[in-house]
């Protein structure tokens, strides 16, 4: 609770939260009204950003294969790189996860949801100088959802139909209706560029806060402020260096001896050694990625619900949430969604280590034998070490199982989606109906888990067209109750994303969305004097 | 694979490996003449025994290069997956990696590839990384220009350094300088390059403060910051190759120390030292040569490890990228630059070794 006020008072001191909405939010979490006057004085006092100065990022995920063209955009440097020099037309709440206007100012959907109507900001410049245009993000669009589009996000962009100008306002079309078409243009590959970036989609020209100085793919990127911002809320430095540091040692160093002011994907094995370091603050958020142990629902012996159980009552989820990930998460309940969400079923009982259950449920499988499981240090950090933790917990219910440990090389086109049993992971989507719709959709081609299920189909599609929310939230529960008791997923432990600062810094802002503050880390940090 | 120079060894003595250097015959220059006559190749040899080899070598070295080339090629496509998987990784659809595919023509047979591949090369065009769609020779010369400053600098510390001390270490043969340089040389190369450089960090840097890191260098670096930034690496590649090029210096030192001649020196009155830089280290010039041109192509070729540690855009890393999302274009480069660049350290050091001494030019 604590850090949520931090959060809010800085919300209210950077000017987006308004004082009567503060003391509100500050009320519902239980605080009186004299107290939280103060809070806000002092947070408004303590919290003021500031701005200039040089601020230095080390990050883990960039390559010699790095691109600016945001379609593109696979590696955490990348992600970061988009939000810093471009917008997209709707950003997230970084703790609700509501969609919040950006370059769009307001939208309305059909009452199918099939038709929605975006009104496009005027007055935003690119940082070449020319003004935004409503051709700018409908080239943008197209470009992404072209079929030909390598972009990562065409999954997304499938859905739409059409994209039209209609009297100075963006309306786009869809196949099916879709309640949450706002949240899906928060992706960060949709970074709207001039005339879409069609002619040059590496210019690395958008509407942000930084504009790109220069650009050393598996290097370095530089950013100078953006001086004609249409914001003023962010984008505090005067300059913006991102460095690759892949090595997590290397960029543990450069931390703690203050050669950078922010670092990712702190290793949560010496994430505790770091913390002693009097000048770092360890930032960790809840997240939507999860590690999954996944089996294929058609493919013998898993076609067996009852062996499917005892599969899932075998994982010790507090042990693995203890030794994987050193506390730095929360366990999993075999669904992909958590409370992170919005429209979470939170009263959905959590599955917890059950040796009797999964050996009662293992005996009324009738399988008989040892189970294989794939894994390899690719799936997800530990991923061996958690494979061998299962086979202890199995164990215990009288289940054997056998570990096969392959190479990294090739174990996303060989392994995972291709054997019956292995360990894996997913990085969060921004709604419920994404994460359902790629993952277990039975026309998906990541149905990892080979989940079939037409009443599941049926579901998923009529709760992604429901603007009713409560009727929508019913339908997700019954949807997660669905994969947790009768899918292959076997989901132990959801985790945190970890990332430090060091004392030089200020205003970093835990966002739900994704890693890195939702890839805005550089864009809200501003230096303390 | 590629420092064994092959055939080219043929009808001479090899005196660029290291048990040749060390057991070779007393020196006096008894070659004789080079004998007249003879036509054709051995004609040619007799008359321009140097330029010979070289030629024959240079032809060698380009066929040596092609071998490479195929070997790179077959080996990336023996690996599991193709560019447009390992590419898009888990979030790989098969719409995107069909497209991928279509774009980059992987979908044709793999010898067909090669050639178009063989055919830009040889115009001089390396053509464009799969990946970022850069043109490869760009993205090559600013890495390799990088990789090239660390090991000038590293080479410029820790050859001289190398034998200088062995030279110290003969002079002062088993007692304790010589001990002492023996034990930290021999302590440095044993710990693993990058268990040096995690030390160094953690003393120089972290809690020192005494210079910067990460050691990242960028195109428009000034002079003076870029050297400082590669003090750490430098230091580390010094540790790492001085012992191998110490211990050679001061074995063929010693073993030439043992001849008769330098008795006779030494019998004259000659002081120690000027025994030992003017009459027994041309004598033993041959194997420190080959051994130093070895630590130069591993400053070069194999420092991946150390640009990792500590966070130096070189070559090495440029090329672990490529490998692993199978960017053929720019793997196949890479691979051609560091098979060139041992085979010219090579080449240079077995020509040094003639010209510094005269009778291996005859092959008997």
């Amino acid at each position: 609770m604590d850090n949520y006020l931090k959060y809010l008072g800085r919300q209210a001191a950077l000017g987006r939260l308004s004082r009567r909405e503060f003391m509100g939010r500050a009320a519902a979490v239980g605080l009186t009204a004299p107290l939280a006057a103060s809070l806000l004085s002092s947070s408004v006092k303590a919290a003021g950003p500031q701005r200039g100065g040089h601020l230095k990022c080390g990050l883990e995920g960039g390559a010699s294969t790095d691109v600016l063209d945001p379609a593109k955009y696979t590696s955490q440097f990348c992600f970061m790189t988009g939000r810093n020099f471009g917008d997209t037309l709707v950003e997230t709440h970084p703790t609700s996860g509501e969609a919040l206007p950006a370059l769009a100012e307001s939208w309305e959907a059909s009452p199918d949801a099939k038709v929605w109507t975006f009104k496009i900001r005027q007055g935003v410049q690119f940082h070449n100088g020319k003004e935004l245009t409503i051709d700018d993000v409908i080239a943008t669009l197209h470009r992404h959802s072209d079929e030909q589009s390598q972009s990562g996000a065409l999954g997304i962009m499938k859905t739409v139909s059409d994209i039209k100008k209609d009297g100075g306002d963006l309306v786009i079309s869809l196949e099916d209706g879709n309640a949450d078409l706002p949240l899906l243009l928060s992706d960060y590959h949709l970074v709207i560029q001039p005339d879409g970036g069609v002619d040059d989609p590496n210019a690395g020209i958008g509407t942000g806060p930084y504009k790109v100085a220069s650009f050393e793919p598996g290097v370095r990127a530089t950013f100078e402020r953006n001086p004609n911002d249409w914001r003023d809320d962010r984008g505090f430095a005067e300059t913006v260096e991102m460095l690759v540091i892949n090595d997590a040692t290397a960029r543990t160093a450069a931390l703690s001896s203050n050669q950078v002011h922010f670092i990712n994907r702190v290793d949560p094995k010496t994430v505790d050694l770091l913390k002693r370091a009097p000048h770092v603050t360890i930032q960790n958020t809840s997240g939507r990625g999860h590690y999954v142990f996944i089996m294929h629902c058609d493919k013998e012996p898993f076609a067996n619900n009852d062996l499917r159980l005892a599969l899932k009552y075998a994982m010790d989820r507090e042990t693995m949430v203890e030794k994987i990930l050193r506390g730095f998460g929360k366990a999993g309940n075999d669904f992909p969604i958590n409370e992170t969400y919005a429209l979470f079923p939170e009263d959905i009982e959590q599955r917890g280590y059950d040796p009797d259950k999964a050996a009662f449920h293992f005996k009324k499988s009738g399988h008989d034998g040892s189970v294989l499981l794939r894994t390899s240090e690719v799936a997800f950090p530990g991923a061996v070490d958690a494979a061998v933790l299962y086979q202890e917990s199995c164990k215990k219910a009288g289940i054997d199982i056998e570990i096969k440990r392959e190479p990294g090389d090739g174990y996303w086109s060989n392994v995972w989606n291709a054997q019956p049993f292995c360990t894996s992971y997913w990085g969060g989507r921004p709604t419920q109906d994404q994460m359902y719709t790629t993952a277990y959709y039975s026309k998906a081609d990541w149905n990892d888990t080979k989940f079939f299920r037409t009443d599941f189909d049926k579901l998923l599609i009529e709760a992604r067209a429901e603007l009713d929310q409560p009727k929508r939230k019913d339908m997700y529960r019954e949807m997660a109750l669905m994969v947790r008791d009768e899918g292959g997923l076997i989901l132990p432990m959801f985790n945190d994303f970890i990332n430090a600062t060091t004392n030089k810094v200020d205003g970093y802002v835990h966002d739900i969305g994704n890693d890195m503050s939702n890839g805005y880390a550089a864009t809200r940090l501003w230096l303390t004097s | 694979m590629v420092q064994d120079s092959g055939p080219a060894e043929k009808g001479r003595q090899p005196q660029g490996s290291l048990a040749a250097g060390l057991s070779g015959p007393p020196p006096a220059n008894d070659g004789g003449a080079p004998k007249p006559g003879g036509a054709g190749l051995s004609g040619l040899r007799h008359r321009m025994p140097l330029a010979t080899l070289l030629i024959q070598r240079l032809g060698l070295s380009a066929l040596l290069l092609l071998a490479v080339s195929v070997v790179v090629f077959l080996g990336i496509e023996a690996l599991p997956g193709d560019f447009a998987q390992t590419y898009l990784g888990q979030s790989a659809t098969p719409q995107a990696v069909a497209n991928i595919r279509a774009e980059l023509g992987l979908d044709r047979p793999a010898v067909t590839r090669y050639f178009e591949w063989l055919g830009g090369v040889v115009q001089g065009d390396f053509g464009n990384s799969w990946a970022s769609g850069n043109s490869v020779t760009e993205q090559i010369g600013l890495r390799l220009g990088n990789t090239l400053f660390l090991a000038f600098w590293a080479a410029l510390v820790s050859v001289p350094l190398a034998v200088g001390l062995g030279m110290l270490a003969v002079h002062f043969r088993n007692r304790w300088p010589d001990r002492l340089i023996n034990v930290v040389s021999l302590g440095a190369i044993s710990l693993p390059e990058f268990f040096v450089g995690y030390i160094l960090i953690l003393f120089v840097a972290v809690q020192g403060g005494w210079v910067t890191f990460p050691s990242t260098v960028y195109a428009d670096m000034p002079f003076g910051q870029r050297l400082e930034a590669i003090i750490l690496p430098c230091a580390t590649l010094v540790l790492v190759v001085l012992a191998h090029m110490m211990r050679m210096t001061r074995a063929a030192i010693l073993n030439v120390m043992s001849s008769p001649y330098i008795e006779t020196a030494e019998l004259k009155g000659l002081d120690t030292l000027r025994i030992i830089a003017r009459h027994a280290a041309p004598n033993a010039v041959a194997p420190i040569i080959t051994v130093v041109a070895l630590n130069l192509a591993y400053l070069v070729v194999g420092v991946v490890v150390v640009e990792v540690v500590f966070v130096y855009p070189g070559m090495g890393q440029y090329m672990v990228d490529a490998v692993t999302v199978r960017d053929m274009p720019v793997v196949q480069a890479c691979g051609l630059i560091f098979a060139a660049v041992y085979i010219l350290l090579n080449m240079s050091a077995d020509i040094l070794s003639i010209l510094a001494n005269p009778r291996l030019r005859h092959p008997r």
